[in-house]
């Protein structure tokens, strides 16, 4: 599977990493709801951490929709809860 | 249990792409008009680049320009304190504590933007290598296939690229977003500095610290008059009268006029 980060990139992971990464994504998704900055600091940093740990770079020329996608890295609470909300901050 | 941030995510992005994909009847044409989109938007990012650069630099002039004010006011303090004025020193001192805060909140920003501007490079470069890679597969699946084949074949390049295209799009926002930001930051201190709250920098209108100073150290404004008079009737031609009078005590002004008056001119044109 393909997890793409914004502002980094698209990594290749093993599909059986989808679990883990389950785990720590609800983490987040239940920061985001509680608005909690603490919380959801630490949870964009451990989701994020795994994925580029876990994963490998796709190459740049290889032209695939990802089966995920994360928000970058510094993203604030309020970023992110915009970004779930509507499609209008992705331009094009 | 809903999706979480990421599927929710990839799903905003896919929907993007389909609306897009569902505006043409011959999927040959998105593709076309996908490239064209490519070229422009690869146009964008190289101008983003250079307007991140253009913020940072600016944000390194201003550094550099408050580094010399803080300088200027040590030097000023020490003065002070050598000639027994500890209120004046003391002043002086504050007002350069002021300026080490706005150098350390400028140093953060710039930070950021060198962070932001690599991020940017790496980025450009990315989509180049995507946008060439597609232009080839264009060329391909139009020569190949007739438009029913090609719908298939154009799905994953398409939404793929779209992809690619939403995110350097939000990078490029980001960015602008930024460098807004820092212009009126950027403005905010000129602007202060201008008003004398962060001292002058210029060294065209003395600041009141060095003016007690002089006042101190020199006499007394009737030995300045004979200085001055003495100058110009042993043909100094002096130009810059103004200047010459506070010869001696205003040591530290000087060597940041000329360097001053350019910074100021560069920040005016930028």
């Amino acid at each position: 599977m393909i997890v793409r980060i914004l502002g980094e990139g698209q990594l290749v992971l093993e599909k059986q990493s989808l679990d883990e990464l389950n785990e720590l994504d609800n983490a987040l998704m239940a920061a985001v709801e509680a608005g909690a900055q603490g919380p959801f600091d630490e949870a964009m940093a451990a989701l994020l951490g795994k994925v580029r740990e876990l994963g490998t770079p796709l190459p740049v020329e290889e032209i695939k929709p990802s089966d995920f996608i994360l928000p970058s890295a510094h993203s604030s609470l309020d970023e992110v809860r915009d970004l779930l909300s509507s499609d209008g901050l992705i331009p094009g | 249990m809903a999706d979480g941030v990421m599927k929710r995510m990839s799903l905003i992005f896919k929907s993007k792409a389909n609306k897009a994909l569902d505006k043409y009847e011959d999927p040959r044409e998105t593709l076309d008009y996908s490239y064209q989109k490519q070229m422009e938007l690869l146009q964008k990012v190289r101008r983003g680049v250079a307007d991140v650069a253009t913020s940072r630099k600016r944000v390194e002039l201003q550094m550099k320009k408050l580094q010399q004010e803080g300088d200027k006011l040590e030097g000023q303090a020490r003065k002070a304190l050598e000639l027994g004025r500890e209120d004046l020193a003391r002043e002086a001192l504050t007002r350069r504590a002021n300026i080490s805060a706005q150098i350390g909140d400028l140093n953060a920003q710039y930070e950021q933007l060198q962070g932001q501007e690599e991020n940017l490079v790496r980025q450009s470069k990315a989509l180049e290598a995507k946008v060439e890679a597609f232009r080839t597969q264009k060329e391909t699946i139009k020569a190949t296939y007739t438009a029913a084949q090609a719908q298939a074949q154009i799905g994953e390049a398409f939404s793929g690229i779209s992809e690619e295209m939403g995110d350097v799009g939000m990078a490029i926002q980001r960015a602008q977003d930024k460098t807004a930001q820092l212009q009126a930051r950027a403005s905010a201190v000129d602007e202060l500095m201008a008003s004398g709250a962060l001292d002058d920098p210029s060294g065209l209108a003395k600041d009141d610290i060095t003016r007690q100073l002089e006042a101190l150290s020199s006499g007394g404004a009737v030995d300045d008059q004979l200085a001055k008079m003495k100058l110009e009737l042993s043909g100094g031609a002096a130009a810059k009268p103004e200047l010459e009078a506070g010869k001696g005590t205003s040591y530290a002004n000087k060597s940041d006029e000329i360097s001053d008056a350019d910074v100021l001119k560069d920040g005016g044109a930028a």
